[in-house]
């Protein structure tokens, strides 16, 4: 492996991890959006802003680390593809400032018409953003972006099948990681007829994303022949590992057993953008740009590769110890101190 | 290129600076919260502590509920910002992005231990023991500091490129990414902003407080949350103005055209005068207050320095004016003003160990926040339009790095309307935390199982 082979590869570490915990996050949004009445929804809410309030900054921060690590030692790669694509690009940042604000702030705001405004406002940008996140990487895999500042059609680039079949598949994978992920914590919190309802919905979706990814197969050997290449070729076993896995999954949570299934259908998404990734190899932007070609100076790489390997250091104790710390600690642990009365819950009222 | 597209990038620049400065001014004064409100908020809860004044604590987990929606104001701000860098100005990407575009990754290191431990911090709260509670903070601190260590030394890159040579076709090569976060800006501009985030969070915190008091609220609780953050914001304004001086005489040296446009001086003069407002038109400040040999002694420290003027560089390599002065001159003004409100703080202070029992020390420090942020964006204007026509001092002009994507300036008019929102959203839910501080934080999962938190919503 070469030092830019390295580096993309920990940008890639990003992409995955970002494709997880922000993909559980938007899908938790979708259900959201989908939970029903303000009342018959609210106890499936409580559980989506229970689960998700704690980690929702760290699970989007993935997506900065992936945007710098690009426009550093990237950088004509990333000038080309967030010029061609800034009409998506742009729209998933409203979204994703639209999502973030109304997620923080709804459980601060007591009246009802702004709590459902907020709301609203939560679970629709929770529905488009994966989309247009999911028609950008159509467009790359796609090789629609070409090198150069702006050098792309900057509506086709994003308006087509492929994108429209990436956009569409990264919602219904969002919302099934969501199912599994929260029918999981359901079960943890003692909710069970919410555990049954997210498992029926998991088992839906990934129903759905099945189907989908068969008839996706004809649309990208009809749209995108390098990339169909790619996937039947070199991407192959990881594509064929994603389906196994999503088939384990699917027993997994058949049987009622969510922590496995959790796992099983973490490691079938992340097979699927390995298989990207491996596919689209050695190219950054299909057809032309190579990832020697796109990689910039060598202190630059060397650089980063250590900021990352110490970061990483850093970071990892960090963030297990928030996760630890949030799963080990149910709400109704609460030590009694001084200040520890419970105030009036802004609750869904 | 072909002439269309070029009609495209022109058409895009006015929209694309407007855009980057309302995104960048409206995430700068989320930011300051992020860096200083941690440790303001820590000391509270350890004096609290350790006077067992349970006064105290509960102020510091009402700053902490605070911290956390202005945290997360300013992490959806800045997701924007990542974007823009490169769908604005991809032209200073491309070229330059391996040469300053490091700092931004040890950035995104930062923020997300800060991300990290701002959830600790606030989920943590009665459930760590008090010791291990401000220990998590630490991080929070740290990192939130560190983070804009990492960011201003990106920008003052930018006025002071350094860490890379260029070859024969104007191509980056050579980049040293360590040698570019440490030019000759970086640290008075790290040191001026890190003060500045102090003084903005201080003053406005105290403020709240002031207008409280000024209705009538005269509790511990207020004295107390007017103290705390005006002591940090009163004892760091005196050193503000020496760094001040600092940063002014790094200006002079590397970028003096504009050190020229801050004080509206045409011609290159001996024994140059200190000119406050007034408006610069034909190549000449007219309506000035001067003060005579004043800026040659502040820059030189020599009545009779020579200080360049605008005239040393072609028109077309000049800022505009009116704007940089003024920006300059409001910073300044603003700055002295909050100078002589924390003498008087610190004066009293030590003569009474009490606050001035006037209602107009009071109606000052309502006031100075506000006066603290615009001095603070002032700062901003005046160091970003003050490089101008450049995005790279003397490297890469503006125009040059904008983005020639057909239909780019419709995006001003989307964040205009998404920052309106925020603005009013973030306002009422401050507002509403400032009323009943039992209002919790973003961060804070909500304590109980959906059983009994539907139960609760039955109840009501």
């Amino acid at each position: 492996m070469t030092l830019a082979e390295v580096l993309l590869s920990c940008m890639f570490v990003g992409l995955v991890a970002y494709g997880l915990f922000a993909g559980a996050d938007f899908g938790a949004g979708i259900w959201d959006l989908l939970a029903g009445g303000t009342r018959r929804g609210a106890r499936q809410r409580q559980l989506i802003e229970h689960t998700i309030a704690p980690v929702w900054e760290a699970n989007h921060v993935w997506l900065i680390f992936v945007l710098v690590v690009l426009w550093t030692a990237f950088s004509g790669a990333f000038a080309a593809i967030v010029t061609t694509l800034y009409i998506p690009l742009t729209l998933a940042a409203f979204g994703m400032i639209a999502r973030g604000a109304a997620f923080a702030f709804r459980k601060s705001i007591t009246t009802l018409p702004m709590r459902r405004f907020l709301g609203a406002a939560f679970a629709l940008s929770s529905l488009v953003t994966p989309y247009f996140l999911g028609s950008v990487v159509g467009a790359v895999a796609s090789g629609r972006v070409p090198p150069g500042i702006a050098a792309g059609d900057v509506l086709t680039s994003w308006l087509n099948p492929t994108s429209a079949l990436g956009g569409v598949l990264a919602v219904l994978v969002c919302a099934y990681l969501a199912a599994v992920f929260l029918g999981a914590d359901a079960r943890r919190e003692g909710a069970d007829d919410l555990a049954e309802q997210f498992r029926t919905r998991a088992l839906g979706t990934a129903a759905a994303t099945g189907a989908l990814g068969i008839a996706g197969l004809f649309v990208l050997r009809a749209d995108a022949p390098l990339l169909f290449d790619g996937l039947t070729g070199r991407g192959l076993p990881l594509v064929v590992l994603s389906v196994v896995a999503g088939l384990v999954a699917l027993v997994f949570l058949w049987r009622r057993r969510f922590l496995p299934a959790r796992a099983a259908s973490a490691l079938a998404v992340t097979a699927i953008l390995l298989g990207w990734a491996a596919a689209q190899y050695p190219y950054v932007l299909l057809p032309e740009l190579t990832i020697e070609e796109a990689a910039r100076g060598r202190a630059t790489l060397v650089a980063m590769l250590v900021a990352l390997a110490v970061g990483a250091l850093v970071l990892v104790p960090a963030l297990a110890y928030l996760y630890a710390l949030f799963q080990r600690s149910p709400g109704g642990e609460v030590r009694e101190g001084p200040t520890s009365a419970p105030g009036p819950r802004a609750g869904a009222t | 290129m072909d002439p269309i597209v070029l009609a495209d990038a022109a058409e895009n620049l006015y929209p694309a600076r407007m855009q980057m400065a309302l995104s960048l001014g409206w995430h700068i004064v989320f930011a300051c919260f992020g860096i200083a409100f941690p440790l303001i908020t820590v000391v509270s809860e350890w004096l609290g502590h350790r006077r067992g004044d349970g006064t105290l604590t509960d102020l510091a987990h009402t700053w902490a509920k605070a911290m956390g929606v202005l945290f997360a104001a300013g992490a959806v701000s800045g997701t924007l910002l990542s974007f823009e860098m490169g769908i604005l100005w991809p032209g200073l990407m491309d070229r330059f992005g391996e040469v300053f575009g490091f700092p931004f990754v040890l950035e995104g290191f930062a923020f997300f231990i800060e991300a990290i431990f701002v959830g600790v911090y606030l989920f943590g709260w009665n459930r760590l023991s008090p010791r291990a509670h401000m220990l998590s903070a630490v991080p929070m601190i740290v990192s939130g500091m560190a983070g804009a260590f990492f960011v201003v030394a990106a920008n003052a890159w930018m006025n002071n490129p350094t860490g890379f040579r260029l070859d024969a076709d104007g191509r980056v090569v050579d980049a040293q990414p360590w040698a570019a976060m440490f030019g000759p800006s970086t640290w008075p501009q790290v040191v001026h902003m890190l003060l500045a985030a102090y003084m903005v969070t201080g003053f406005t915190v105290a403020s709240v407080y002031a207008v409280g008091m000024l209705r009538g609220r005269r509790d511990r609780r207020h004295r107390a949350g007017l103290l705390v953050p005006l002591a940090f914001a009163a004892a760091l304004t005196p050193v503000q103005i020496g760094v001040g001086d600092w940063i002014a005489n790094t200006v002079a040296d590397n970028q003096p055209v504009k050190l020229a446009a801050m004080e509206a001086q045409y011609e290159t003069t001996a024994g140059a005068p200190l000119s406050l407002g007034g408006i610069y038109q034909d190549d000449e400040l007219r309506w000035a207050l001067e003060i005579p040999n004043g800026l040659s002694l502040l820059i030189h420290h020599d009545p009779d320095g020579v200080v360049p003027g605008l005239e040393e560089v072609p028109p077309d390599e000049r800022p505009p004016v009116n704007v940089v002065h003024l920006a300059y001159n409001a910073m300044v003004g603003l700055g002295s003003a909050l100078l002589l409100l924390a003498v008087v703080s610190g004066w009293t202070w030590w003569r009474r160990r009490d606050i001035p029992r006037t209602p107009w020390f009071l109606r000052a420090v309502a006031v100075s926040g506000i006066a603290a942020i615009v001095a603070m964006e002032a700062g901003w204007v005046t160091t970003e339009v003050g490089r101008q026509p450049w995005i790279v001092h003397g490297l890469l002009r503006t125009a040059d790095a904008v983005s020639p994507a057909s239909g780019l300036y419709l995006g001003l008019y989307g964040v205009v309307a998404v920052y309106a929102v925020l603005t009013v959203l973030t306002a009422i839910v401050l507002r509403r935390l400032a009323r009943s501080p039992d209002t919790p934080a973003p961060q804070e999962a909500d304590a109980g199982t959906p059983d009994r938190a539907a139960g609760e919503v039955a109840v009501r």
